[in-house]
């Protein structure tokens, strides 16, 4: 288990890294995802309908398929950027999906007669889902939409697999391969890295799973 | 039938047809609402009042026909129908107050968000209808901490404080403990006697009776009488309507 001792600077950075692609994905899949959700419950039917097309497309595809496209779809389009934004930006759009039925869901819990109240004293649609809908939504939203960072956090390994430089996963293979370290401690290594991230992410959950049961 | 008025009515709704599926729940409804005047309908259960009251601000939109609030017809989906929406208040039987707001930010949000009303402004016009309907120490209050009729009173605050043109009360008193009842139904009476132009859909005959100048009796999707309060209680024209009392009134 020397490597672990040994490594521990590659194994932080590693985190860090790793820490960047989930903060970035996670702000961007939060407000695509809160979008999409906006269109799936919108009385207009072609919003209904790209919001429905959205989840099934980003749903059912596999996250490495998608992230195939980001990293040799996109460039042949003579977009640019580095594979740090391509891999955070396909782990945002995959994971939109999800953050959006998880949205939707708190917002088919809350009493439709809400929503009747807030359009008959004259709010619109979107005035309605913000001030009346969403906040009331929260509370049955946290949970599921928890479980989806979770897994996001674990699917950016999939985006270090691509060769977004240093993030964990990337420093558990390039220790085991690169450098002939023996692949069970390296790999425990890489494990007690992603638990550094999302057991405090779990904990953070549950104080605000806590935090919005209180508030009304 | 006492404010006669010459300008345009403040509903006119022409050959209306509404059904859910294949319901018929409205058919071919023609009516006229003057300014001021106090409708009350009436009718057994699934007799299409409710949807009557709630295709009046496209809360339920109409299979066909044509509606007119204040000789503007019933825009689509889209800013214009919010506009008309914040000129017709509505109170529901469920109440529907804001969950996660206090009885006072529950009658101030459509002033503030619609109307743009100052927060000042808008707070101090709020606790003057609070006071109106009896609750203003219950402002800093959240829904579920209020009385059934407490919170149906805070609901009518939060529709007037829109200044509706126009009043669509659906079963105002039908979830409500018996005891509260008239606290409710006295805050709409007040209502009438200034003048609002309301529809009112009820199984509250003494209110009917009181307050109302037009009774609509309903039944399967049509108005069978158009008449007086007076008319309908004392001699009412159609089987249907009569064996509608017989059932109410024998108990």
């Amino acid at each position: 288990m020397q490597v672990l001792t040994e490594n521990y600077q590659l194994y932080l950075n590693g985190i860090w890294t790793t820490l960047q692609i989930c903060f970035y994905a996670g702000l961007l899949t939060l407000l695509v995802g809160t979008a999409v959700a906006g269109c799936r419950v919108s009385p207009l039917a072609p919003l209904r309908a790209f919001g429905t097309a959205w989840v099934t497309v980003f749903r059912n595809c596999p996250l490495v398929v998608v992230l195939f496209f980001m990293a040799f779809a996109i460039p042949t389009l003579g977009l640019n950027a580095s594979y740090f934004v391509f891999g955070t930006i396909g782990l945002a759009l995959y994971t939109s999906a999800f953050v959006c039925e998880a949205i939707r869901s708190g917002i088919n819990s809350v009493s439709p007669g809400q929503a009747e109240a807030a359009r008959s004293i004259g709010l619109g649609f979107t005035q309605t889902l913000r001030l009346v809908i969403l906040p009331q939504a929260v509370r049955s939203i946290v949970p599921p939409l928890g479980s989806v960072m979770i897994a996001m956090i674990k699917n950016s390994a999939i985006a270090g697999a691509f060769g977004v430089g240093g993030d964990l996963y990337e420093t558990g293979t390039r220790l085991s391969s690169a450098q002939g370290e023996a692949i069970v401690p390296v790999l425990l290594g890489v494990a007690l890295g992603y638990l550094i991230i999302t057991i405090p992410a779990g904990l953070l959950l549950g104080y605000v799973e806590r935090k919005v049961a209180i508030a009304r | 039938m006492t404010e006669a008025s010459t300008d345009t009515p403040m509903i006119r709704v022409s050959a209306v047809d509404k059904y859910f599926g294949s319901l018929h729940v409205l058919s071919d409804i023609d009516l006229e609402i003057p300014r001021g005047q106090v409708v009350v309908v009436l009718g057994p259960s699934g007799s299409g009042k409710s949807t009557l009251c709630r295709v009046l601000n496209r809360l339920e939109v109409v299979s066909s026909g044509s509606i007119l609030v204040d000789g503007v017809p019933l825009p689509e989906e889209g800013r214009a129908l919010a506009e008309l929406r914040a000129d017709v208040g509505m109170v529901f039987q469920q109440f529907n107050l804001f969950a996660h707001k206090s009885i006072i930010d529950n009658v101030t949000l459509g002033p503030v968000k619609v109307r743009k009303l100052g927060k000042d402004e808008a707070r101090e016009e709020g606790m003057r209808l609070l006071r109106r309907v009896g609750i203003a120490d219950q402002a800093e209050k959240y829904p579920a901490q209020l009385s059934g009729g407490q919170q149906q009173r805070a609901a009518i605050a939060r529709a007037l404080a829109m200044r509706p043109k126009v009043m669509l009360f659906d079963e105002p008193t039908s979830a409500l403990d018996p005891e509260m009842v008239s606290e409710v139904l006295e805050v709409m009476a007040d209502l009438a006697e200034e003048g609002m132009t309301m529809l009112v859909v009820s199984h509250e005959m003494g209110f009917a009776r009181r307050a109302a100048h037009r009774v609509l009796f309903m039944a399967d999707g049509e108005v069978v009488e158009d008449t007086t309060p007076r008319r309908f209680f004392e001699e009412p024209e159609s089987d249907r309507a009569k064996d509608f009392l017989g059932k109410i009134l024998t108990h």
